[in-house]
């Protein structure tokens, strides 16, 4: 390398530029900004551009990361898109989603200092700039193949196998059980954090390649797995997350009032309920509501209904804020936005009106014990601190399960104890053969990142068995 | 067909048409800025590839469905959602329906009636013209009861008042009863010492309809049910219909609102 001067102690890390505070609680616009150019290439330029990076191994689908930003580094933004690119399909959706700090950006040896290379945020400008300038991924397309594979469910998992094996010549249809792709891209992830423009954009450029996408199509209902083979698909891939709620199961919980989070935040984004009434479907607008759980749904939430006009917004978690597991900086964002934190203290039962809406909620002090099973240290009641709040809404995000709609209905998939598919964790294989699986509904809930790379393995292995050897396309079937 | 507020849709979908079993609903979503509305199908014919729907128009998205006109399109339908009914021959059924619960009731009826069990069918509405299916119940009824609140047609009176006649009468094996969510819990606390078993079809507010948002929660037994996946089928004896009550009045100020900007936006 030319400079050995340390670059790293000339500036700081380049934060981006946000809306502020007061002002984003009134809207659902994007909260942080984007670089603008300058921004870009003097972040860019404090990598190191080591020689094993160890930034790469964090991230699931092995971006070369010191490339890409080496490129931003020498303005040739539109070669850095297209090193994105050769490992994912969807960076202007990772830059702003991925946790990150505990992946690329927790193993940039910067990070040490305290100042790890926003790799994050350059991805997204990358991303960002491609989509403003019309800059169209032209990577060169494999032969025909003349094989069909099916895909059900259309959130990061389906996508990334979707465009993978389009590049390798094999036709893909997409079912997908609502009325819009996407997955939690879109009927989770609020659109202050992921503007759904850039999902559908997204798809879009999937369906110019080539992908068939079929909503509103429920596979185990609509069709079945074992009907999808008898269509002649050579293949099926199953990522159909982890959409099940979980509640809480103490008393008064079907109170009017008491939703889940993806109740919740489907109404809003899925349905637009925010803009109701220009939108048909309505959304609970509380007085002062109350989120329980404290991970990434729950802050959405919680932000949610701080734009949508409540007076005050508390996260009720059992534990401490060690051990939330929200990103940082979607605590920070909603701290900043006005979300009070009610830690250590945990629900006990949900009190109503005569009308059975919910009207407050007795709760119980925690303190932490030993550490359990996760490692985390186990909460532990304090006998007689209950306590009442008055609230008038709830949100209960306190995780979710495996939806048994599609697993009930296949005869010979093999689940594990908790209704998760069983695959092989390298290639994605189930115990159907002709049948793959990757993202949430075999991991549990995760990460976007995550789903996209089991996607991706998923994508190897059934390109392999598509073109092995001596194979015709019906012996794949059951 | 049906008269006033009551509307019938036939609507192309041949997949769900295929697939289709009595007690299987589909939600459907009229445009872009819609909302998500299950409707149970009425009848399905898997040879012309369409499937029917019968509702009665209360609020913004049902007016919306009645201004479809014939070639038009749902922008969205999904389905067959729901567990089919489970159809067997028991022996002496009654089917119970109030207003547009009929609809519902109809394809359950026709249905059991088809597994070889002798059926007695009441039905009822506020008036006369708001009987709907009449004819259609009659020819997969043995005997049909219509009842009327202000005696327009047949009794004058609730169909609790004929069921409970009925219950003295005869033995019955089971009963099917859907309608006004208060009409089910009658009717269930009527069979209930007589100890015939009872199905009811409830109808809470539901979203996606697989199981993804627990909207359409009901407590069944002390235990929850999401009523799109487990349901709407669900024995009455056990069903905490109070809550069910409770619960669908949840967007009752929304929905006023809603149908009101509607209204004001067609009247300019
Ligand atoms: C509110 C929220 C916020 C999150 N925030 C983040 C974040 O900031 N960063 C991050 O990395 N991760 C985040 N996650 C987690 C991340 O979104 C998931 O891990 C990821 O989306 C999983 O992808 P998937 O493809 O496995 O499934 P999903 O995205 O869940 O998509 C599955 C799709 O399959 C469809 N489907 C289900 N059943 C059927 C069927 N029978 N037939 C047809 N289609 C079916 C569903 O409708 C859905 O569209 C968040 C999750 C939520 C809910
Ligand atoms: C499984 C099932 C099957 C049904 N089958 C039929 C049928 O065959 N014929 C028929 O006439 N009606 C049926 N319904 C009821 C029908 O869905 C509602 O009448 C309709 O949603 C009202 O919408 P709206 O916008 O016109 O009225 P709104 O003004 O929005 O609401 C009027 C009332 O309808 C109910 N409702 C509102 N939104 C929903 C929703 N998303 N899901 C369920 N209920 C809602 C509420 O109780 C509300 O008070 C069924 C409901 C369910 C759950
Ligand atoms: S995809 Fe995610 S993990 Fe990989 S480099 Fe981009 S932000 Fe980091
Ligand atoms: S580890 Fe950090 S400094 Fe090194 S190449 Fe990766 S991003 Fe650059
Ligand atoms: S309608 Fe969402 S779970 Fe039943």
């Amino acid at each position: 390398m030319a400079e050995k001067e340390d670059v790293t102690e000339k500036w700081a890390r380049i934060g981006m530029p946000e809306q502020e505070p007061d002002k984003r609680r009134e809207n659902f616009e994007e909260v942080p900004l984007g670089y603008t150019p300058e921004m870009a290439v003097k972040e860019a330029s404090r990598c190191l551009q080591c020689k094993s990076p160890s930034c790469v191994e964090g991230c699931p689908v092995e971006i070369d990361i010191p490339a890409f930003v080496q490129l931003i580094k020498e303005e040739k933004f539109d070669e850095a898109i297209k090193k994105i690119w050769e490992k994912n399909r969807l960076p202007a959706v990772c830059g702003r989603v991925c946790p990150q700090e505990t992946q690329c950006e927790g193993r940039c040896v910067l990070g040490k200092k305290g100042r790890p290379i926003a790799i994050g945020n350059l991805e997204r400008f990358a991303a960002d700039l491609a989509r403003r300038e019309g800059i169209e991924d032209v990577s060169p397309k494999a032969e025909p193949s003349g094989k069909r594979v099916a895909i059900v469910g259309s959130g990061p998992a389906g996508l990334t196998v979707a465009a993978d094996l389009l590049a390798r010549g094999h036709q893909v249809t997409i079912f997908e059980a609502l009325h819009k792709p996407g997955g939690v891209l879109v009927y989770g992830i609020p659109e202050f954090r992921l503007p759904k423009k850039i999902v559908a954009d997204e798809i879009e450029s999937l369906e110019k390649q080539g992908a068939e996408i079929m909503c509103n199509t429920v596979v185990g209902r609509t069709i079945t797995i074992d009907e999808l083979f008898d269509q002649g698909y050579d293949a099926i891939f199953v990522g159909v997350g982890a959409g099940l709620p979980r509640f809480m199961n103490i008393p008064g919980e079907n109170l009017v009032g008491i939703l889940s989070a993806n109740e919740y935040l489907t109404r809003a984004n899925l349905m637009k309920a925010y803009r109701f009434p220009e939108y048909d479907t309505p959304i609970p607008r509380g007085r002062n509501v109350v989120v329980i759980g404290a991970g990434n749904v729950a802050m959405d939430s919680a932000r949610t209904a701080v734009r949508l006009g409540a007076e005050t917004v508390r996260i009720v978690y059992r534990r401490s804020r060690e051990e939330m597991p929200a990103r940082a900086a979607e605590i920070h964002h909603a701290e900043e936005e006005g979300v009070e934190l009610l830690l250590l203290t945990s629900p006990i039962r949900f009190l109503g009106d005569e009308e059975g809406r919910v009207a407050g909620m007795e709760c119980i002090k925690m303190e932490l014990g030993e550490p359990d099973a996760s490692g985390r240290r186990r909460p532990i009641p304090i006998e007689g601190s209950e306590f009442e709040i008055v609230c008038d809404l709830v949100i209960i995000a306190i995780g979710t399960g495996a939806n048994p709609l599609l697993t009930r209905s296949t005869e010979g998939l093999e689940l594990n104890r908790w209704g998760y598919i069983e695959a092989d964790p390298e290639t994605g294989e189930t115990s159907i053969e002709g049948v793959w699986a990757g993202g949430d509904i075999v991991t549990g809930s995760a990460t976007v990142i995550e789903a996209m790379g089991a996607g991706r393995r998923a994508a190897r292995s059934i390109h392999e068995h598509l073109t092995r050897e001596g194979r015709s396309p019906e012996s794949c079937g059951v | 067909m049906a008269s006033g507020n009551v509307i019938l849709n036939e609507i192309e979908a041949p997949l769900i048409a295929k697939k289709a079993k009595p007690g299987q609903f589909v939600i459907l979503k009229a445009g872009e800025r819609g909302e998500r509305i299950p409707l149970t199908m009425a009848e399905a014919d898997p040879e012309r590839g369409t499937i029917t729907v019968i509702y009665k128009v209360v609020g913004k998205s049902t007016e919306l469905f009645k201004n479809l006109r014939e070639g038009d399109s749902y922008q969205d339908a999904v389905g067959p959602l729901g567990q089919p009914t489970h159809l067997e021959r028991v022996g002496n059924v009654t089917c119970v329906g109030g207003g547009t619960g009929v609809a519902v009731l109809y394809p359950i009826t026709r249905g059991l009636k088809g597994a070889g069990n002798r059926v007695i069918s009441i039905i009822g509405a506020r008036t006369a013209d708001r009987i709907i299916l009449e004819e259609e119940m009659k020819s997969v009824s043995d005997e049909l009861f219509v009842c009327t609140d202000d005696g327009s047609r047949g009794h004058h009176g609730f169909v609790t008042e004929i069921l409970k006649k009925v219950l003295e009468e005869e033995t019955l094996n089971l009963a099917v009863a859907v309608g006004p969510v208060l009409m089910m819990k009658l009717v269930s606390e009527m069979t209930r010492p007589y100890d015939v078993k009872t199905i009811v079809s409830l109808n809470p507010i539901m979203i996606d309809g697989t199981g993804m948002c627990g909207g359409c929660r009901v407590l069944v037994d002390g235990e929850n049910k999401f009523a799109c996946v487990d349901g709407p089928e669900f024995d009455g004896h056990k069903v905490d219909f109070d809550q069910l009550i409770q619960r669908l009045g949840a967007y009752e100020s929304e929905e006023r609102e809603s149908s009101m900007a509607h209204r004001c936006r067609l009247d300019r």
